[in-house]
């Protein structure tokens, strides 16, 4: 019989610890296609952060390195600097890329690092059970921001992708939503165009997933998916930021 | 013969670093070891290696970490508060097991503290100044030409054993000039990197660097082997020099350029008819006290001279366990002990 659908070569075959509708497995799983589809996972260094995805190093087939909380970019320099033909991408959340690594992540994409980040936001800190990230929306209620998140109170939410787009060094900047298989499949097609920046060595590139958190939401996994379409989408516009015209 | 030049001591590291075959240098400006930088910028695209101005301290101890892990022969420098900030990548660093050399050329503290020399960050070297139950093999220079030799030392035992090595010294020695000679060629182990994480090219299983170990049980067996390892060390890598200690009736303990003074203190405590000797530690950490063991039965006390309110002294105190009278005596905030302030200490000492 065919094989028509089959795990990627570069995510191991062993379950997952997430949690029921969440879209780190979906994220996980077009970084692996793309390694695979680009023949690129001998030769891949990935570096997993801190949150829920601190341990996808158990999931991802090619070498990995566990990096301390927001200090993935600077690891990730760290790496690509000494071995600059191999491919490096970061995977981070949005408490660790939007908060505590702040200064790592923009320097990286102002100095032009040519690695490739994947950036999940879930508008929320998962592994804590669910506080305030950099990325919640206005009026999201949070385990730190019982009564919702209030500007007046708790600032506004940070827009990552417009935020580094400011800047000269990066090459390819985008914000994708896991949603729905029309997003997904959109979502797989800027994941592959990041890496095949770093491939050209065009320099830095980050893919923007908009992500579930069904457990600490508090919704189901389809309530979480409607709750990226219905209120996420608005906040965070869908679309390239930087390098609209670069052809890889 | 090897080269014979007249150098700082900020430089000598540099130049140590990239004769023992680094060729990766992440680092932030802060005074007293700035020279370090400047040194690796010019050098650096020279030999085909790579000088990164890292946006903190925090990103430079984590650029060493991702070179590290690539297998690389690597180094930051900094001094104090910079040291304070790289703690995090130190403990990371640390329960991954990555070899790097991490110098601190220290300065006054706490806080922002001055520009001037101390030896105030001894606790934080030799006891672990982040979090966990981890060691760094510390070596502590005294003179431009030791600044040269355990840099190149320093790579090697890294690599040995898989761990940080810190060059400590002070703001005297960053900055001070001696003449250097350089051998024509460095000793450098070769060590097993095949644990890197250097792409697998689909020919082994994949390799993980990580300090994350979530069941205890599992944390606790990994820690057992850090243990075992820093027990041999401690057996086998301590290293000082004992001077004029054979009939000596009071011997200094002291490190890095108080070790220096200590040796005008012996020319001064001669003359007046009093023999101090030198027991001066090299490795801080493993902190030598088989050092001790061979001259505790000769002086009548020892006298501990620091650029600080005496953290080396609870080791002294602890390698003499109560067989002798142990004093102190030491400046702080950047101020230099004078021959007189020790040798005052030592007429005192005698007339107790």
């Amino acid at each position: 019989m065919a094989v028509v659908f089959d795990r990627p070569h570069a995510l191991v075959d062993i379950p997952m610890h997430y949690c029921p509708g969440c879209t780190h497995g979906i994220a996980h799983r077009l970084v692996a296609e793309a390694l695979d589809e680009l023949g690129i996972e001998g030769k891949t260094v990935g570096i997993s952060s801190v949150g829920c995805s601190y341990n996808n190093y158990f999931y991802f087939n090619c070498d990995m390195i566990q990096a301390p909380h927001g200090r993935a970019p600077a690891v990730a320099t760290g790496v690509k600097r000494s071995l600059p033909d191999n491919i490096v991408f970061t995977y981070q959340g949005d408490g660790d890329l939007a908060a505590i690594g702040t200064a790592e992540i923009v320097h990286a994409a102002a100095r032009g690092e040519n690695i490739t980040v994947i950036f999940i936001n879930n508008t929320i800190y998962g592994m804590t059970s669910g506080q305030m990230a950099p990325t919640t929306l206005l009026s999201q209620v949070t385990t730190t921001t019982p009564y919702g998140r209030d500007p007046k109170e708790h600032g506004f939410p940070i827009r990552v992708c417009e935020m580094l787009a400011t800047l000269s060094g990066p090459a390819y900047i985008e914000r994708v939503s896991l949603h729905d298989i029309k997003h997904i499949k959109k979502a797989k097609e800027a994941v592959k165009k990041a890496f095949k920046v770093q491939i050209a060595g065009k320099g830095f590139s980050l893919v923007e997933m908009l992500s579930t958190c069904p457990t600490n939401w508090g919704m189901t996994p389809l309530e979480a998916l409607d709750r990226i379409k219905n209120e996420m989408l608005e906040y965070y516009p869908l679309g390239v930021y930087a390098g609209k015209d670069l052809e890889v | 013969m090897g080269e014979k030049l007249l150098m700082k001591g900020n430089e000598v590291i540099a130049e140590a670093a990239i004769r023992a075959g680094c060729r990766h240098y992440f680092g932030y400006p802060i005074t007293p070891q700035t020279e370090i930088a400047h040194y690796m910028a010019k050098k650096m695209p020279k030999v085909g290696g790579v000088f990164l101005q890292a946006e903190s301290e925090v990103a430079a101890i984590n650029m060493v970490y991702g070179a590290a892990s690539a297998g690389k022969r690597v180094m930051t420098s900094s001094s104090s508060p910079g040291i304070s900030l790289k703690q995090e990548g130190i403990s990371y660093a640390s329960g991954a097991q990555l070899p790097a050399v991490v110098v601190n050329i220290m300065r006054g503290g706490p806080g922002l503290g001055g520009i001037q020399p101390s030896q105030s960050d001894y606790f934080q070297a030799t006891k672990g100044g982040g979090h966990g139950d981890y060691r760094m093999i510390v070596l502590a220079p005294s003179s431009v030409q030791e600044m040269y030799e355990l840099t190149v030392d320093a790579f090697n035992l890294a690599d040995t054993y898989r761990m940080l090595a810190m060059i400590l010294g002070d703001g005297i020695l960053g900055q001070m000039m001696e003449v250097v000679n350089f051998r024509d060629e460095e000793p450098i182990v070769q060590a097993d990197k095949s644990w890197a994480t250097t792409g697998h090219g689909m020919k082994r299983e994949h390799n993980v660097i990580t300090s994350i170990h979530l069941d205890p049980a599992v944390l606790e067996q990994w820690n057992k082997g850090l243990q075992e390892k820093y027990r041999v060390i401690a057996e086998k890598e301590q290293r000082y020099e004992l001077y004029r200690c054979e009939d000596a009736e009071i011997i200094i303990v002291a490190y890095g350029s108080v070790a220096r003074i200590a040796k005008n203190v012996i020319k001064v405590a001669e003359e007046e008819g009093i023999k101090v000797g030198l027991l001066r530690p090299i490795t801080l950490w493993p902190f030598p006290t088989k050092a001790f063991e061979q001259v505790i039965d000769k002086p009548r006390a020892f006298l501990t001279v620091e650029m600080s309110s005496g953290q080396m002294l609870e080791d002294v105190m602890l390698a003499v366990g109560g067989r002798k009278p142990v004093y102190f005596t030491g400046r702080m905030g950047g101020m230099i002990p004078q021959v007189d302030d020790i040798m005052a200490k030592i007429r005192e000492i005698r007339a107790n």
